[in-house]
């Protein structure tokens, strides 16, 4: 992990500037740090060697408190700076993120995918306030001030000079030796504490089993006993980890205390000043902290930039290739030629060749168990999934050289499980065509036997109505699109039969004008159809 | 420091000898930083004075020292430290969880859910980082203040009593005025991150949807005006954020400034020598520079003040069932289970009211009811999850003369929202009867009717579940609970809604199987499901709590699902 990813500044412009007022703000910092040290040798040594007294000190210490303010000032731009300059790449970077996995397509987007996206772009971006706030400042800190007290302690002391140019890079050096040295060790403590919170959430998530087979008691021991070992484990690491600091220290700190007394020798000798040897003494140790304090915020920038890393990850994804022809002004006839499709996780294929033709005013139902591909199938008709093999021709033109978004405005699509959002059914309703009128969406609603008023709301995830219930307001979804094709998931599942049967009724009716496809297993729904195609993999 | 957090150090308190050893090596550290800044100082002023070198040997040698014994303290100090925080949280965990499995699963009826029971681990977890990242620090902190403190009131007391409001400010006022500004800012800003986590949530899980309906675009730039206004309001709290940092950095200097200026005229009036002049105005440079890890670790109190808040509500609620102190012999067969006058519920009122019920032995008697209609506080009174009035007997023994854990030796139970653990089959089986032998494994599992699937695995036996049984179906994560369920052999089962979550083909088959399965022993079924129910001796039917006996025939007339007529 280098300390500014590249791809940070090619994805999010504003890291650029944020960068240039870091490097201002740290020049000014190490200016005033100087400052300060000169202004407090002077003052002490005066004092001790002339006896200078408090009136004669006006201005010095009028100076001083200036020079404290104006670093309290710039302490709280930096962070203040940092903190709007994360806000900006944030946004960046989420709606970035946002954008792209949208493109990408929800054949891209497992269960497990997308709730790892969600992650990512809400807390996991956040964690870049402190990579933004903290560790940057700090790392320009690291750079500036040490470069600027070393160019103001060489024609001051060039000895003293010497030691801190000599001891200064080795804190990097061994930081990133000790680093490398203890990543792997660091990791197996990582995963070890990550298994032991995964062991613990599963048996207190499992409580209720351990009970009832009298193993709940048992389980504290294994608790115990797994932890402690954890313990000794991860104990036997940092013995190792905090080496890496042990080392920090001993460089700063030895380093400073060479100095010192280096200086104080030279001064006994007479070859150098008070007031020089309180001015490298002073600046000696503000070397040192801020290479130190980059460590210090380094793990608090960790997250950050590991959710980074895998935003740029997402994003490096090459978006799918897609077909730009338009499609036919009218669909009138679907044919599906032996499409199949493979899925990593599963050994059979599915579907597996699967073919069907379909005209407008006809009903064609896919019937077959769990697994058969239904759904799938309904996926590659809407441009989702591309066909491992096989092909689908729309009016005799093959679906993989349409434009995917052009071809979508001809389809009407009820999903098995529909996605609801927060609002009013008649705002779900309108997802495929804001502008309908309420007339229309008054139509749609009754086509689809829906039996709830339009404007009730709806929660997350469309809570507030039943499972038939929105099915049946998807349904109204894809009747208000007034599409030539209309794919129905399993649009009567959950209904009891009186409802299945009107808004089988209705369906035939609507499927006078354009072609339906309609998945299920229920016997009424399969009645209804014109043509029956059977996926189940022993029947072909 | 609120009460709540003075309660979990109290859990931890064996740790108190080792917490001490690293306050000690801490202090030395930290001490040590302190007085190389005062004595290099020293060195530094004498030196002017041109004293033979001998004079200074002693100087030298203390910061030569001090300059070495640093590190190795602060190393003494993360290691000890460390080590005590891991075995406070051993320590917790098994406290917490001892607590846990007394209350679970009636008394956990609010962390049921995925998301709340990891919130309460990372909270048990981060009671350890109030020894390590809170404790720790400003011990260590206050003890080389208040010497720090002590040695400059010596030299000069007006400049103690500066050194000493400084340090103050930097320990307590800047951390909160810190918390002052985050509480503030959050304020504001937390609407704004939840509606934008939901606009993610809605673009991400319903990508299909919003594409299938060229509603992308649209979507987008809702979510991009969430988004700005998300920015904007940062942006705008941003401006608080580093006011913290700055009034450390001020008190710093204020200390400084505050040395010169006190100690200026006491060097004329010769109340002091200008060598410890020297001492007295770098010395606060030193003790500041320690003192700039406070405000960081005072950071951290609202999230374990939060977690300690929750953790310590789940220690302080009441057992849902007690067990007597004097537990009855236990029952023998035949094993008649008989319920009179039952009435029982939870948090939110009784579920059960005057139920009567007799399950006897060899019997199979089915329950049938919507959901919401007490099933499932029935199997939690019969398991001893959940405490009832009027009187049920096991073979004539009252359940609640006998422990939870006696109980369930006898009434056992396989539920719709069984656990399986993340391991190997057979051990999730051995829950059951960890002495069983493989043999004993393939019964149970032939007689779930999932042997054959178990033997066609390539690790077969020892092949690993999963998640939550994530590598396997729902209908087979039933099976190996059913399984589980026989293998334990309990003399009464109770099987509740054991289809739930199964697709209506799955469910058909599992209802069959589970029959042919428990064929010969006493069950009780609780079912939505009106289905394949002849083979049961006896159906009754449970609405509002009440059952209603010889019913069921009555088709359920409950909304959206459809029975198998």
């Amino acid at each position: 992990m280098t300390p500014v990813d590249p791809r940070l500044l090619r994805y999010a412009r504003a890291t650029a500037g944020h960068l240039a007022v870091l490097v201002a703000f740290g020049a000014a910092t190490a200016a005033l740090v100087i400052t300060q040290a000169g202004l407090l040798a002077d003052t002490i040594a005066g004092v001790i060697e002339h006896g200078t007294t408090l009136a004669a000190l006006g201005t010095p210490l009028v100076l001083l408190a200036a020079v404290i303010a104006a670093r309290a000032v710039i302490a709280w731009a930096t962070e203040a700076e940092g903190h709007r300059a994360s806000a900006r790449v944030k946004s960046t970077l989420r709606r970035r993120l946002l954008a792209h996995v949208v493109d990408l397509g929800p054949a891209h987007l497992t269960d497990r995918r997308t709730g790892r996206l969600v992650t990512l772009a809400t807390t996991g971006i956040d964690a870049l306030d402190g990579y933004f706030a903290k560790y940057l400042p700090q790392l320009v800190l690291a750079v500036v001030v040490p470069a600027a007290i070393l160019a103001r302690v060489l024609p001051a002391d060039p000895i003293a000079a010497i030691t801190i140019a000599a001891t200064l890079p080795l804190i990097p050096v061994f930081m990133i030796l000790i680093g490398l040295a203890t990543r792997a060790a660091t990791r197996n403590r990582y995963d070890a504490l990550t298994r032991l919170a995964h062991h613990f959430l599963d048996v207190v998530a499992g409580l209720p089993t351990l009970k009832v087979f009298g193993r709940a008691t048992h389980q504290a021991d294994t608790i115990r006993r797994i932890t402690d070992r954890y313990r000794k484990s991860t104990l036997a690491t940092l013995r190792i980890a905090f080496l890496s600091a042990l080392v920090l220290e001993l460089i700063a700190t030895l380093s400073v205390a060479l100095v010192a007394v280096g200086i104080g020798l030279r001064l006994v000798g007479g070859h150098l000043d008070l007031r020089t040897a309180l001015l490298v003494l002073i600046l000696a140790p503000e070397a040192y902290l801020p290479l130190r304090a980059v460590g210090t915020h380094y793990h608090a920038s960790a997250d950050g930039l590991t959710a980074a890393e895998e935003v740029f990850t997402v994003l490096d994804t090459p978006r799918p290739d897609t077909g730009r022809a338009a499609p036919p002004a009218d669909v009138t006839d679907l044919t599906v030629d032996a499409v199949t499709v493979t899925h990593p996780d599963r050994p059979e294929p599915a579907p597996d060749a699967a073919s069907l033709h379909l005209t407008r005013g006809h009903i064609v139902a896919v019937t077959g168990p769990s697994g058969a591909g239904k759904s799938t199938l309904l996926s590659v008709l809407l441009g989702f999934t591309p066909p491992d093999s096989g092909r689908v021709l729309v009016n005799g033109h093959d679906l993989a050289t349409l434009d995917p978004d052009r071809w979508r405005r001809h389809v009407g699509w009820a999903a098995q499980q529909p996605y609801l959002f927060t609002g009013t059914v008649a705002d779900n309703i309108r997802l495929g065509a804001p502008t309908a009128p309420d007339t229309d969406v008054t139509a749609a609603a009754r086509d689809a036997c829906l039996d709830v008023p339009l404007d009730t709301p709806v929660g997350e995830r469309g809570t507030g109505l039943s499972a038939g219930q929105r099915r049946r307001v998807a349904l109204a979804r894809a009747y208000l699109r007034h599409a030539d094709l209309l794919l129905l998931d399993e649009p009567t599942a959950g209904l009891d039969p009186d409802t299945e049967a009107r808004v089988l009724a209705r369906l035939r009716t609507l499927a006078a004008g354009r072609a339906v496809l309609l998945v299920s297993h229920r016997p009424a729904a399969l009645a209804a159809a014109d043509t029956v195609v059977d996926l189940t993999p022993a029947l072909r | 420091m609120s009460g709540d957090i003075r309660h979990v150090l109290r859990l931890g308190r064996t740790a108190r000898g080792r917490f001490t050893l690293a306050v000690l090596c801490g202090t030395a550290a930290t001490g040590a930083a302190v007085a190389l800044g005062g004595t290099s100082a020293w060195l530094i002023a004498r030196a002017a004075q041109h004293p033979p070198v001998l004079y200074l040997m002693v100087a030298i040698v203390a910061v030569r020292a001090f300059g070495l014994s640093r590190g190795v303290f602060r190393y003494a100090e993360r290691l000890i430290g460390h080590d005590t925080a891991l075995r406070v949280l051993g320590r917790l965990r098994v406290t917490v969880y001892q607590r846990l499995a007394a209350l679970a699963p009636a008394g956990l009826s609010t962390e049921r859910s995925g998301d709340l029971t990891a919130r309460l681990v990372t909270d048990i977890d981060s009671l350890a980082d109030v020894w390590l990242r809170l404790l720790l620090p400003y011990t260590v902190a206050g003890l080389v203040g208040a010497g720090t403190v002590a040695f400059t009131a010596w030299l000069l007391p007006t400049a103690g009593i500066a050194l000493a409001a400084t340090l103050l400010t930097v320990a307590l006022a800047s951390p909160l005025l810190a918390g002052r500004i985050s509480r503030h800012a959050e304020a504001r800003i937390a609407p704004l991150r939840g509606r934008l986590a939901t606009r993610t949530v809605d673009l991400l899980d319903a990508t299909a949807e919003l594409a299938a309906h060229n509603a992308t675009t649209a979507a987008l730039a809702d979510y991009a005006d969430t988004d700005r206004d998300l920015a904007r309001a940062e942006r705008r709290a941003a401006t608080g954020q580093g006011l913290a940092a700055a009034l450390a950095t001020l008190a710093g200097g204020a200390a400084v400034w505050a040395a010169v200026t006190l100690g200026t005229p006491a060097v004329r009036h010769g109340t002091l020598t200008g060598l410890l002049f020297a001492v007295l105005v770098l010395t606060p440079l030193a003790v500041h520079e320690a003192f700039a890890a406070l405000p960081p670790a005072a950071a951290q109190l609202p999230r374990l003040r939060g977690a300690t808040r929750r953790v310590l509500a789940i220690m302080r609620r009441p057992d849902p069932v007690t067990d007597p102190t004097d537990p009855a012999d236990d029952p023998t067969p035949p094993y008649h289970l008989r319920l009179r006058g039952v009435t029982a519920g939870w948090d939110r009122g009784d579920v059960l009211h005057d139920l009567d019920l007799d399950v006897p032995a060899g019997a199979r008697i089915a329950v049938t009811g919507p959901s919401g209609s007490g099933k499932s506080t029935l199997a939690a009174v019969l398991l001893r999850f959940c405490d009832h009035t009027g009187s049920i007997t096991l073979a004539g023994t009252e359940l609640s003369t006998l422990t939870g854990d006696t109980v369930r030796r006898h009434i056992g139970l396989c539920a719709q929202d069984v656990h399986l653990f993340d391991t190997t089959i057979a051990e999730n089986l051995r829950l059951a009867r960890p002495d069983a032998t493989d043999d004993d494994l393939h019964h149970a599992l032939t007689r779930a009717r999932l042997d054959e699937f178990v033997a066609g695995l390539p690790d077969g036996l020892d092949t690993f579940v999963g998640e939550h049984g994530s590598r396997l179906s729902g209908g087979q994560v039933q099976r190996l609970a059913l399984a589980r369920a026989l293998l334990a052999d309990p003399p009464v089962l109770v099987l509740d809604e054991p289809t739930e979550h199964l697709d209506e083909p799955t469910a058909a088959a599992l209802t069959r199987d589970l029959l042919a399965a428990t064929a010969g022993r006493t069950v009780l079924m609780l079912t939505h499901r009106r289905a394949d129910l002849d083979a049961f001796d006896t159906v009754y039917d449970l609405r509002s709590g009440r059952l209603v006996p010889g019913v069921s025939t009555t088709p359920h007339t409950h909304r959206d699902r459809t029975f198998v007529p």
